[in-house]
């Protein structure tokens, strides 16, 4: 089909579009994990390191110290990834030496769920603590002016005009 | 204020309070190593002197492996007169101890030697393997290994001559 401009309908296009853009987007899912493990030996090497505490550091990683010892471990990383050492297997190696403390992420098993799932409680938990008091003071506030809305005690009325009264003179 | 509401305020007290309790009651200078009671992890080194050793060789003695440094002071320095003594006490009886200067100048490490006139082998790890495979996370660091190749002990921190005579009693 032909529009009047010459050019292909855009009925076309979109019926193109709507088998093209899902494909694109299963291909663009399907290759991107294993872009993001791909990448050269040096980005690697930092993405590890990025994961591992310096040991003789103050809450450093790996990558980010530039002391000696955190050179040495990534040079080490960068030749087990050379001599075809897969990224769990150098992982798991730093943790036999080091203990689980060298991991900047504890493993999710055990004990460890604890660090990882305790944030999400506390932040569901001060939510709904906060909901449920904003609610209660709507609540309140209706009922205040529900209050104010109902007549006065005849007593107090009186009292009020004679002092208003009183006051005037 | 309501029962349920002190009750819930008590229940989300007490978890903080014991976890501070756990936390106030651990050393967090103190990082246990996983690799005691496992096989110490085989290194071979190149000595000062030029000779080499690995622990392969000496398979069935006794091994104080020591991680050191020039620039370690004073813990260092306060060690390794303990050390030469150890070594001079007990090495007749199959002791060896050898000392693994890490993170260092060759010059700087052998005016060290020199001053505590260090007798037992001392090598430098320059790329750090040796450092790394024990899981060393600064100086001065000791493994005690058994005749069997596996970590007795390990000591962190300067080295006093009870300890020394301690481990070593226990391994010998």
């Amino acid at each position: 089909m032909q529009n009047v401009n010459g050019g292909r309908s855009y009925d076309n296009y979109g019926r193109r579009g709507r088998v093209i853009l899902p494909l694109l987007l299963a291909i663009v899912l399907w290759a991107w994990p294993s872009a993001a493990l791909a990448g050269s030996l040096e980005e690697q090497t930092l993405r590890l390191a990025a994961e591992l505490r310096c040991p003789v550091c103050q809450n450093l990683s790996v990558a980010d110290s530039p002391s000696e010892m955190a050179t040495q471990m990534r040079e080490l990383i960068h030749e087990k990834l050379k001599n075809g050492e897969s990224p769990e297997q150098i992982r798991s190696y730093f943790v036999s030496r080091y203990g689980e403390w060298v991991l900047l992420a504890p493993t999710r098993q055990g004990f460890n769920w604890l660090a990882w799932l305790l944030p999400f409680v506390a932040i569901l938990g001060g939510g709904g603590i906060i909901v449920v008091t904003i609610r209660r003071s709507i609540r309140r506030g209706q009922k205040s002016n529900a209050d104010a809305s109902r007549p006065l005690d005849p007593r107090y009325t009186s009292r009020l005009d004679a002092e208003l009264k009183e006051s005037e003179r | 204020m309501a029962t349920w509401k002190k009750l819930s305020l008590l229940l989300s007290i007490i978890p903080i309070l014991l976890l501070l309790a756990y936390g106030f009651k651990t050393n967090p200078r103190e990082v246990p190593s996983p690799l005691v009671g496992h096989q110490a992890p085989p290194f071979a080194l190149t000595m000062f002197d030029g000779s080499g050793n690995s622990l392969e060789q000496l398979r069935g003695k006794p091994v104080v492996l020591n991680f050191w440094a020039s620039w370690c002071f004073p813990a260092c320095y306060e060690e390794a007169p303990h050390l030469e003594a150890a070594w001079q006490t007990y090495r007749d009886r199959g002791l060896i101890v050898i000392g693994v200067d890490i993170q260092d100048r060759d010059a700087d490490a052998k005016a060290f030697i020199e001053r505590f006139k260090l007798s037992f082998p001392n090598g430098p790890d320059p790329q750090g393997k040796i450092t790394i495979d024990y899981g060393v996370y600064g100086v001065p660091e000791t493994f005690f290994i058994k005749r069997d190749g596996t970590i007795h002990y390990k000591h962190v921190g300067a080295l006093d001559a009870k300890v020394l005579k301690a481990k070593i009693d226990e391994m010998l």
